[in-house]
């Protein structure tokens, strides 16, 4: 209620948010109009060179459509996957808890380890993939996953769908279980079947956290980091190179700081655009 | 649960899809646990899938060979204190937001959600900077301070959706009592948003200890680590050691599982909090 309390209270998390945060987001941009090599002391303005140079960067439009393909992909497997992980969450069964407890493991590890277990399981040589497929008859002789340059792209998208699939379980888990019972009940009472009660009550009930789902998912593959580096390090040629990826190697491998920071802010500025529209998105899912 | 879930119950393609997502979601892990007990000659072939003889000379050689322990004791520290710092800090907003009327208030719940949305690389170039004017580059605060800021979003939302709860009258009787708003907080709030704090914590602590890019960039030698780093940085004479690797990331992991085991429920509230409330 009082004014000068609430400022006191609310002043460490402003200025932890303003001093970490906010401050070198906009620093960030400052930088990126500059040439700059802090390791031999070169810093001086250029305007916007970097980004006349960005947009005719194939390299950076190669990992532009790179992550925009991983992104879509992996959000809308981890949506049909996390969805039918909900459902089953949903049904009271012997084992619940213990299956929501295992779902909840592959969320828990760190990307860099999970990125070294599917790393192994995708060795060419003593890898556990390959040797089940020789088994089942499906390859004749082991593959390099990794180092090929369609298969990569998709080992990692398999691996972030390992990864992330519960957490859009869960958030869906949590939409299940606001609609009411009665609901079922009276579709059953009109004779509905399985098919048709999810089509017109479940899902449309569900969409508003499938959005969600959808928001908070996009934008966590869109900065996707991690896993490339470990898994593929955007090999091989490239084909694999992120957003992220891509402007971490040209900060801090080639150390061009100008240019990396305005890769930085491009990627800022695309998930702004990917935020913003899926706000509208649930805005109007929610007006209408 | 109606009669539906029970019919579904019985069929047989749910048993099928339970088994098929629970193998999905358990068999890295396994398979890292088989080839940690293998020795380097039964890792280097398969058959067999099992280790005929399991051993243990990986997970000693991490922790002999290699300074594996200041690794998990880096990332302990740093885990626990950015949960500490982000959990004080959190709090003590979340209940002004929640309960406390001033000016800017949806301002800083605004701002705390969108810092959660923009990508960490976007601010890795200037925090870096800033890291190393202040001298903070391996050292402890360099990754504490920002895993608070990043951290924050999450434990202001949990807790603020948790306070939104408790009742205002509460907190009016108090006043009259006596007490200033930052005692009601302290004796009041505090107690009674303990789950809801619990919940904030672990989420907190998850997040400290898997981040990555922050970690690898801001520390430059080897015994400031923090696992994933150093998970990442394994180094192997010509290829990666497998065996060991394998043991590490058994012993990184199985803390986190107990943890998912102990507190699924608390961990499921957290992570819907945002969504359901919102």
């Amino acid at each position: 209620m009082r004014g000068d309390r609430a400022f006191l209270m609310i002043l460490p998390a402003y200025l932890l948010i303003g001093a970490v945060a906010i401050f070198p987001i906009l620093n960030a941009f400052r930088i990126s109009l500059d040439r700059r090599m802090p390791v031999f002391g070169i810093s001086y303005f250029v305007g916007l060179d970097n980004y006349r140079f960005l947009i005719q960067d194939p390299r950076f439009w190669q990992s532009f459509l790179n992550t925009t393909y991983f992104s879509m992909l992996s959000v809308s497997l981890e949506l049909t996957l996390g969805l039918i992980m909900a459902l089953l969450l949903h049904g009271s069964f012997r084992g619940r808890g213990l299956l929501r407890a295992v779902v909840l493991i592959p969320w828990a590890i760190p990307t860099v380890v999970s990125a070294r277990m599917w790393e192994w399981i995708l060795n060419p040589d003593f890898g556990l993939l390959n040797y089940l497929l020789q088994q089942i008859g499906l390859l004749s002789s082991p593959l390099n996953w990794l180092g090929d340059r369609v298969f990569a792209m998709h080992a990692l998208i398999l691996a972030d769908v390992w990864k992330t699939s519960p957490f859009v379980a869960i958030i869906l888990l949590a939409g299940l279980q606001m609609i009411p019972e009665e609901l079922y009940e009276a579709a059953r009472v009109d004779g509905a079947g399985g098919w048709q009660i999810f089509r017109r009550i479940t899902f449309p009930l569900l969409l508003p956290f499938i959005l969600i789902a959808l928001l908070f998912r996009t934008l966590d593959a869109f900065r996707i980091f991690d896993l490339v580096y470990v898994l593929t390090g955007g090999g091989p040629a490239n084909t694999t190179e992120t957003l992220s990826l891509y402007a971490y190697k040209l900060l801090f491998q080639t150390l061009q700081f100008g240019y990396g920071s305005a890769v930085a802010v491009a990627t800022f500025l695309t998930v702004l655009l990917i935020s913003a529209a899926c706000i509208l998105l649930l805005r109007r899912q929610s007006h209408g | 649960m109606g009669s539906r879930t029970r019919r579904v119950a019985r069929r047989p393609l749910f048993w099928a899809l339970v088994t098929g997502v629970a193998t999905f979601c358990l068999l890295p892990f396994l398979w890292q646990l088989l080839t940690s007990l293998k020795s380097n000659s039964e890792i280097s072939t398969l058959p067999p899938l099992l280790p005929t003889r399991p051993v243990f000379d990986h997970y000693l050689a991490i922790f002999q060979d290699r300074p594996f322990g200041r690794f998990i004791l880096n990332s302990v520290i740093v885990a626990s204190l950015t949960t500490v710092s982000c959990l004080s800090i959190g709090s003590l907003a979340a209940f002004a937001i929640a309960k406390l009327q001033f000016r800017g208030r949806n301002l800083l719940l605004f701002s705390a959600l969108s810092i959660s949305m923009f990508p960490p690389i976007a601010a890795v170039s200037p925090l870096y900077l800033l890291i190393r004017a202040f001298g903070w580059r391996d050292t402890y605060a360099g990754l504490v301070v920002p895993y608070t800021t990043f951290a924050l979003p999450l434990a202001i939302w949990i807790l603020w959706s948790v306070f939104r709860e408790i009742p205002d009258e509460l907190y009016l009787a108090a006043l009259v009592d006596g007490c200033t708003p930052f005692q009601v907080f302290v004796r009041i709030f505090l107690p009674l948003a303990a789950p809801g704090i619990g919940t904030a914590a672990i989420l907190v602590f998850i997040f400290a200890w898997n981040e990555f890019l922050y970690a690898l960039t801001f520390t430059s030698t080897e015994t400031m680590r923090t696992i994933p780093v150093a998970i990442a940085l394994f180094p192997g004479l010509h290829e990666i050691p497998w065996g060991e690797m394998a043991a590490a990331t058994i012993v990184v992991t199985t803390p986190l599982i107990l943890l998912v085991f102990l507190f699924q429920r608390r961990i499921v509230s957290g992570l819907t909090a945002g969504s359901v409330k919102g």
